[in-house]
């Protein structure tokens, strides 16, 4: 059983058509890489998962998203149950004008829990979890942006985190960081794989490379190729994929 | 060669014009300090008593001053008796120029009244316990009786005083509290119910609405700044006077809630458009970050949209304050302007701009009332000076 | 590894969302509701009381009869005598602010007295027009004193329109200009003024609307009533909105009095309302012109 499944789905923002019959499934605890040019489109299949596309104005969708064999495009799903299944980190760190402590409870405090220990626990274990508990937890009660740019990402990393999801998305989560905190960052993503399904857009080709099993290669709104890293990256089946991981074009 | 220079002076010349035209809201706000004060700065140390009167009292009278607000008490005739503002045990008996006929035939006092003067010594000698108002030029260097001095308008007793009596024979009373407090009580019974009411469409406007209908909408709000105040004075007047006389089984419905209905209103679009411009500088990935770890829109607009706009949301409101406060017409058509204390919302109430605008008209210039009408426009000047430089303190101050 | 999982679907937040945002809509509509309470009550009214006649009529029988012909006449006076005087000192100081003024103490400066201006109450600058255009520059009660408070009052509403239009007006365009030889002057002249000036009109247009309605300013200069139309800018005329207020609040006959009033409430509001559509039909217009270049 997959755990997240696409089958021919089709996106169009108005007039433009930005995603085009895209199939795609993606197996429990693995680390899934889109990569492509900008604009072709991987960034809007990403939030296809968690309906983060419903925000804006115009959009229409077609086919079927399928996460945990159940259509999340089904009339009647709350989209705020799917999206504690789903959790996201975003491409520029974007923590809340709040507490490093309150921004990791925000999860659990907006779905209803108030037992003081609980919310302790989960954020503490969540801090560890995302691998900046040592760091920040002298200033749990300091402002969010007291932290540098690659905390404040694992910040956000901790806070997706908290509400326990089973599927993370990652939409460039380390463009905005220094080569330093990016590679926290993929050694992070390397652990959170034995708990959670990762799926990660990358502009970054070695990233790409480093972090994930598999690979799906988008152009112009279409899937070009997809499977698994080591062969999309060591013997390319499409001319368009080889001629963008040998960087002749992007 | 001489064309290009020409053409160089020219230039130099339109670039001076708009050097100078960059001055004027500048040149106009000293201005304006400047002529408020100028024309009210003479009130404070100037005689409350009518100009060229005077008041004066019988020599065995003890009382070698008294108060302008006792003055007005006799005068009114709430006291009878000089006990009761300290002297002694003696009926006080008024006379004005007018009365004076009444004490003396017409052969005394002259065909033509030539005979005033010693008249009027012979009545404040003889009646102990009068308390004689006259025209300065009667009292002659003979005169037998006291001369009371001058009360004079005090800074203190201006910003303390209860009563506002500005043309009250023969002395004024210029206390402004009550308008101020007036002021300040309309425009805080505007601001309790416009503030929610806006908070509530500015949300649904920049967060809820989907961009067609708040296409529709914004034109409209603007258009309700549009109206003239004078056209919500005059809908305050045969709509909402009416209506809260009735409900209320009131003897008239001219009442500080009247005033704050209207002045709400009129708030209203001030409110929604900076409150909701706010919230738009809300970064969108903050929104989004909220909404993947589950929280509804409510929630994020509670948790984060709210809180990170919240200086804007402040100077909203300041600003919302600084309209009501300043309103003049509305105010002055819809609140029945009673120089009172506030104690209710359902009372008449009368406010600076109101009093400004009922008074001016009948005051002569230069004259003690003239001057009192522009003390205040500098009190109101200052005070939305103040709620200026608190929006601009506010807004500088985003917290993060 | 695993950590507690916390699945505790809350549904009461599901039901709070959904009564906010019912109860921002419904007061949204109230909002609006008003407005529409107040538009139509005064179009209702008033309507019956227009005529040709009443718009082109001196009033009589001590304000209980005719039209509101010098009202009417003596508006336009004074938006046309504040206009005069506001729109180039309000456009030029703005071209200073947006174009020559070097980001420093001087703008903030004077962008601190602009807004300060702003919040100044109409009935201040009354006493200010009182004492400086009627008193000490001796103009009387006339247009030229009316129009030049009204024009104060609205200087910083013209400012801040056109230095947002300024704004607006991408630098590559200055760049491109001064980059072909062209001096600031002509650079403004040619360049910035021809792509902002549509949204400099709009805020003009909206201005106007601004002192067709204002009253306290004006409530010492205009005149209570005349059946003379002014000759000159020395002459006293009457206005609309402070014609409105004597009919509602004071003069012989409330009764006889009401239709006049409700008339001339619907003309004020008739002003405005085509003020402001025309303002927005015009930022419509353009806002399409320049998505199609």
């Amino acid at each position: 059983m997959a755990k997240i499944e696409t089958r021919d789905v089709n996106l169009y923002y108005g007039d433009f058509h930005a995603l085009k019959d895209i199939s795609m499934k993606m197996e429990e605890n693995t680390v899934t890489a889109l990569i492509g040019p900008s604009g072709c489109g991987k960034s809007t299949y990403l939030r296809l998962f968690n309906r983060m596309n419903d925000l804006i104005d115009n959009v229409k969708i077609e086919g079927e998203v399928l996460v945990d064999d159940e259509d999340i495009y089904r009339k009647g799903l709350n989209v705020d149950e799917l999206r504690i299944k789903v959790g996201m980190v975003f491409q520029k760190p974007n923590p809340f004008p709040k507490s490093v402590f309150e921004n990791v409870a925000y999860g659990l405090r907006v779905n209803g829990i108030k037992d003081k220990h609980v919310i302790e626990e989960t954020v503490v274990s969540s801090l560890k979890h995302a691998a900046l508990w040592d760091e920040v937890r002298d200033k749990l009660h300091k402002s969010a942006f007291e932290l540098s740019g690659g905390q404040q990402q694992r910040l956000c990393i901790a806070r997706a985190l908290a509400i326990s999801p089973s599927i993370v998305l990652m939409d460039e989560p380390a463009s905005a960081l220094d080569p330093i905190s990016t590679a926290k960052i993929e050694e992070l993503i390397h652990d959170l794989k034995k708990d959670y399904t990762i799926v990660i857009v990358t502009h970054n080709m070695q990233q790409a490379g480093r972090v994930s099993d598999f690979t799906g290669f988008f152009y112009m709104g279409e899937l070009i190729e997809f499977g698994r890293t080591v062969d999309i990256f060591t013997s390319p089946k499409k001319h368009q994929t080889e001629n963008y991981i040998t960087g002749r074009f992007g | 060669m001489n064309k290009k220079f020409l053409n160089k002076l020219f230039e130099k010349l339109i670039e001076g014009v708009i050097t100078l035209s960059g001055g004027i809201t500048s040149l106009a706000v000293i201005l304006i300090v400047i002529f408020l004060f100028k024309e009210g700065f003479g009130l404070f140390g100037r005689s409350t008593l009518q100009d060229d009167m005077v008041l004066a009292v019988n020599k065995s009278n003890p009382l070698s001053r008294i108060k302008a607000a006792n003055v007005k008490a006799i005068f009114d005739q709430d006291v009878t008796n000089w006990k009761q503002i300290g002297g002694k045990n003696d009926s006080i008996i008024i006379v004005r120029i007018e009365d004076i006929p009444n004490y003396f035939k017409e052969s005394q006092l002259g065909a033509n009244f030539e005979n005033l003067a010693p008249c009027i010594n012979h009545l404040t000698d003889s009646l102990s316990g009068v308390i004689l108002f006259v025209p300065k030029k009667y009292i002659t260097s003979s005169f037998k009786g006291k001369v009371l001095p001058e009360e004079k308008v005090g800074l203190v007793d201006f910003f303390t005083g209860k009563e506002w009596y500005p043309t009250a024979v023969p002395d004024s009373r210029f206390g402004v509290l009550p308008l101020i407090l007036g002021t300040l009580w309309v425009s805080f019974g505007a601001i309790l119910f416009a503030l929610p009411l806006g908070l509530a469409v500015a949300i649904y406007l920049a967060e809820i609405a989907d961009s067609r209908i708040r296409r529709m909408l914004k034109p409209l709000i603007e258009l309700l700044s549009g109206i003239p105040s004078v056209i919500y004075g005059f809908f305050g007047l045969v709509v909402l006077v009416p209506l809260i006389q009735s409900i209320f089984n009131l003897p008239v419905g001219e009442t500080a809630l009247a005033g704050s209905i209207i002045l709400g209103i009129m708030a209203l679009p001030t409110i929604i458009t900076i409150a909701e411009d706010a919230m738009r500088t809300t970064p969108r990935a903050m929104k989004e970050a909220s909404l993947a770890l589950g929280a509804t829109r409510w929630q994020t607009i509670y948790r984060i949209v709210i809180p990170y706009s919240i200086s804007g949301i402040t100077a909203a409101a300041i600003l919302g304050i600084g309209r009501a406060i300043g309103e003049t017409m509305a105010v002055l058509m819809v609140t029945g302007n009673a120089g009172v204390m506030p104690h209710t919302f359902l009372q008449p109430i009368r406010t600076i701009p109101a009093t400004i605008a009922a008074e001016l008209g009948e005051s002569a210039q230069g004259g003690i009332h003239y001057q009192a009408l522009f003390v205040l426009g500098c009190v109101l000047f200052v005070l939305t000076l103040l709620i200026n430089l608190g929006v601009e303190y506010v807004s500088s101050k985003r917290k993060i | 590894m695993s950590f507690q999982v916390v699945k505790n679907i809350d549904r009461r937040k599901r039901r709070s969302e959904k009564f906010a945002f019912g109860l921002f809509r419904a007061l949204s509509i109230f909002v609006v509701g008003i407005l529409f309470v107040i538009l139509g009550f005064i179009v209702m009214k008033g309507a019956s009381a227009i005529s040709w006649k009443f718009l082109t009529t001196m009033p009589s029988e001590g304000m209980t009869g005719g039209g509101i012909y010098p009202a009417i006449i003596g508006t336009f006076c004074l938006i046309g005598g504040s206009v005069v005087f506001s729109f180039p000192i309000g456009v030029l100081a703005a071209i200073y602010m947006n174009e020559y003024a070097s980001k420093g103490f001087l703008v903030s400066f004077i962008r601190m007295m602009t807004n300060n201006l702003a919040g100044i109450p109409s009935i201040v600058f009354g006493l200010f027009g009182i004492s400086l255009f009627v008193n000490t520059l001796n103009f009387g009660d006339s247009i030229l004193a009316g129009s030049l408070t009204l024009g104060l009052l609205t200087l910083p509403v013209i400012i801040r329109t056109t230095e947002e239009a300024l704004k607006a007006v991408d630098d590559s365009f200055r760049n491109g200009s001064y980059a072909l030889g062209a001096t600031k002057l002509q650079t403004i002249r040619r360049v910035v003024l021809p792509i902002a000036y549509p949204n400099i009109i709009t805020g003009l247009i909206l201005s106007i609307g601004r002192i067709s309605g204002e009253t306290a300013p004006i409530l010492f200069i205009v005149a209570y009533f005349t059946t003379k139309l002014p000759k000159s800018i020395y002459d006293q005329v009457m206005a609309l909105p402070y014609h409105l207020y004597v009919l509602a609040t004071s003069g012989t006959d409330m009764e006889k009095q009401r239709p006049i009033a409700y008339g001339t409430a619907l003309v004020l509001i008739m002003i405005v309302l085509v003020i402001n559509l025309m303002a927005n039909a015009l930022r419509r217009y353009f806002s399409n012109k320049v998505k199609m270049n």
